[in-house]
Parts: structure tokens; C-alpha cells; sequence
């Protein structure tokens, strides 16, 4: 899976290096805030004792997911071969319907507005989103 | 009928009193030309919107902003009757401007991003989530009209 032209790539790792040292926090939140404005996505997660917003598992987690956009980050010029291994695992494993890839990469952005209101501009914002379809597109290539 | 929690209403209204109207509309109408570019079929009249910058200054895109945004407080003052409320705005959007209804839920979505970033950690989950049902149903009020 391509992705983006040369200058996208330069401003999703440009916002990366802003993002990495709060990345735990951001994925936290954003599940938080998934599980708690389209519930649906509290079905995937029944197994956990406590989906509060930032709660210890929600916490966990997001730390987890984040830890897949980076290594995303680094792969970002062959997005479908770097996570072949994570799509087989959402594909044959965690069987998520990919339409929640769109909610989460959503709700990444809302907390990046709140997180970094000057930063995240228009255009990193265009980036980050052609970014994070990518890497959803690439996510779901396993699943048939 | 759309039922609404007490914490609901005063999220609702709450919002709508604290962000700058003047800086919110314009701010998310041109986000939504820049991050969807196929949104700027509607405005060929605009002028110049070339790129980020030119949408960004662009004067008549501030201006539809603001009447985008006068046309959501209509919203939050009718909170019980969004369909009725908007029954000429959705035969407007689907007779006379042909807008594709998809893409009410694109600029909801930059909506949604601009009050975030002017609210800060005062938009926590559950305004979020009272402000994206709020939407939802604005959108769905929108689509109600086309046929």
C-alpha cells in the first residue's frame, strides 16, 4: 500500500516526533473517548472488567495501539508488507470489523486538536488522515 | 423523537455559549475544503481555493461559515424539533444545491475537531458524545428531505 506523496510522508513524521512523547496519553484517550461516544465498540471488549475512560485496561491498551501507529510511522513507505503480521492478527485473530478503524483514526484526531490546537493545522491534519486510512487499509488486507 | 438527557441540553448549550461562532464556522468550512478536497464542488463561486492558505484567507468561505454555523444554533434552540426545524434547509441542500448528503458527516466530523481544539480538555468523552449525537441528528434532519 502506497501512500501519500513525498511531502505528506515528511509532515506525518514532522508531527510524529511532537507526538511521541505523549503518545501513551493520546492512545488513552482516544479509546476512552471511542468506547464512550459509539458504545458499539465496547462489544470487542467485553473481557475487560473496567471500560471507564482511562481506566487501567483502556490505558493499557491505548499504549498498545500507539505502539502500532509508530511502528506505522516507520514503515510509512511500504505500509501493507511492515504490517502484514498485525493484519493477520486483526483478520484471523480479533475479527474487527475494519469500519472501526475509520472510528478510532477519528477519534486519534480529535484528541491531536485538543492535545496540539496550534499544531495540528489543516494540512496536518489532511496528512494525518490520508495517513491513518492507509494504515487502516493496510490493516485490513488479511482479512479476504 | 429524539430524547435528550438534562446533561445533554446543557452540554449542548453550554457549548454553543462558550466558542467564538465567528472563528468556529469559518474554521471548520475550510478544514473540511482542505482535508476532503471533493467538498470544494460545491463552491464554485468562491474564488481562489487553491490550496490551504488560499482557502484559509478566502473571504466568502468565512462568510458561509458563519452562516453554516447561524444555521446550527437554529438547531440548539430547537433541540426537541431538529426535523421540522430543518424540513426547508434539507429540500434546499437536496433541490437546489444538490449536496450530496455524505458530506453533511464530513463537516460534522470537522466540526466536531474545531470545537475540540477551541474547548481544550474541557471537551471530555461525555461532551464528545453529546455533541456528536447533537450532530448526528442535525445530519440526519438534513437527509430527511431527499428523495
Amino acid at each position: 500500500m502506497t501512500f501519500g506523496s513525498a511531502k505528506d510522508k515528511e509532515v506525518v513524521k514532522a508531527f510524529w516526533t511532537k507526538l511521541a512523547p505523549k503518545a501513551d496519553d493520546v492512545g488513552a484517550d482516544a479509546l476512552s473517548r471511542m468506547l464512550a461516544v459509539y458504545p458499539q465498540t465496547k462489544t470487542y471488549f467485553a473481557h475487560w472488567k473496567d471500560l471507564s475512560p482511562g481506566s487501567a485496561p483502556v490505558k493499557k491498551h491505548g499504549k498498545t495501539v500507539m505502539g502500532g501507529v509508530a511502528d506505522a510511522v516507520g514503515k510509512i513507505d511500504d505500509l501493507t508488507a511492515g504490517l502484514l503480521d498485525l493484519s493477520e492478527l486483526h483478520a484471523f485473530t480479533l475479527r474487527v470489523d475494519p469500519a472501526n478503524f475509520k472510528i478510532l483514526s477519528h477519534n486519534i484526531l480529535v484528541v491531536l486538536a485538543i492535545v496540539f490546537p496550534n499544531e495540528f493545522t489543516p494540512e496536518v491534519h489532511v496528512a494525518l488522515d490520508k495517513f491513518l486510512g492507509a494504515l487502516s487499509r493496510a490493516l485490513a488486507e488479511k482479512y479476504r | 423523537m429524539v430524547e435528550w438527557t438534562d446533561f445533554e441540553r446543557a452540554t449542548i448549550q453550554d457549548i454553543f455559549s462558550r466558542i467564538d461562532k465567528d472563528v468556529v464556522g469559518p474554521a471548520a468550512l475550510s478544514r473540511c475544503l482542505i482535508v476532503y478536497p471533493w467538498t470544494q464542488r460545491y463552491f464554485g463561486s468562491f474564488g481562489n481555493l487553491y490550496n490551504a492558505a488560499a482557502i484559509t484567507s478566502n473571504p466568502k468561505v468565512a462568510a458561509h461559515g458563519k452562516v453554516v454555523l447561524s444555521g446550527l444554533e437554529l438547531a440548539v434552540k430547537n433541540m426537541d424539533d431538529i426535523k421540522q426545524t430543518y424540513a426547508d434547509l434539507s429540500v434546499l441542500h437536496s433541490e437546489k444545491l444538490h449536496v450530496d448528503p455524505d458530506n453533511f458527516k464530513l463537516l460534522a466530523d470537522c466540526l466536531t475537531i474545531v470545537v475540540a481544539a477551541q474547548m481544550g480538555p474541557g471537551f471530555t468523552c461525555d461532551v464528545q458524545a453529546a455533541f456528536q449525537k447533537f450532530l448526528a441528528v442535525v445530519v440526519s434532519s438534513l437527509r430527511r428531505q431527499y428523495h
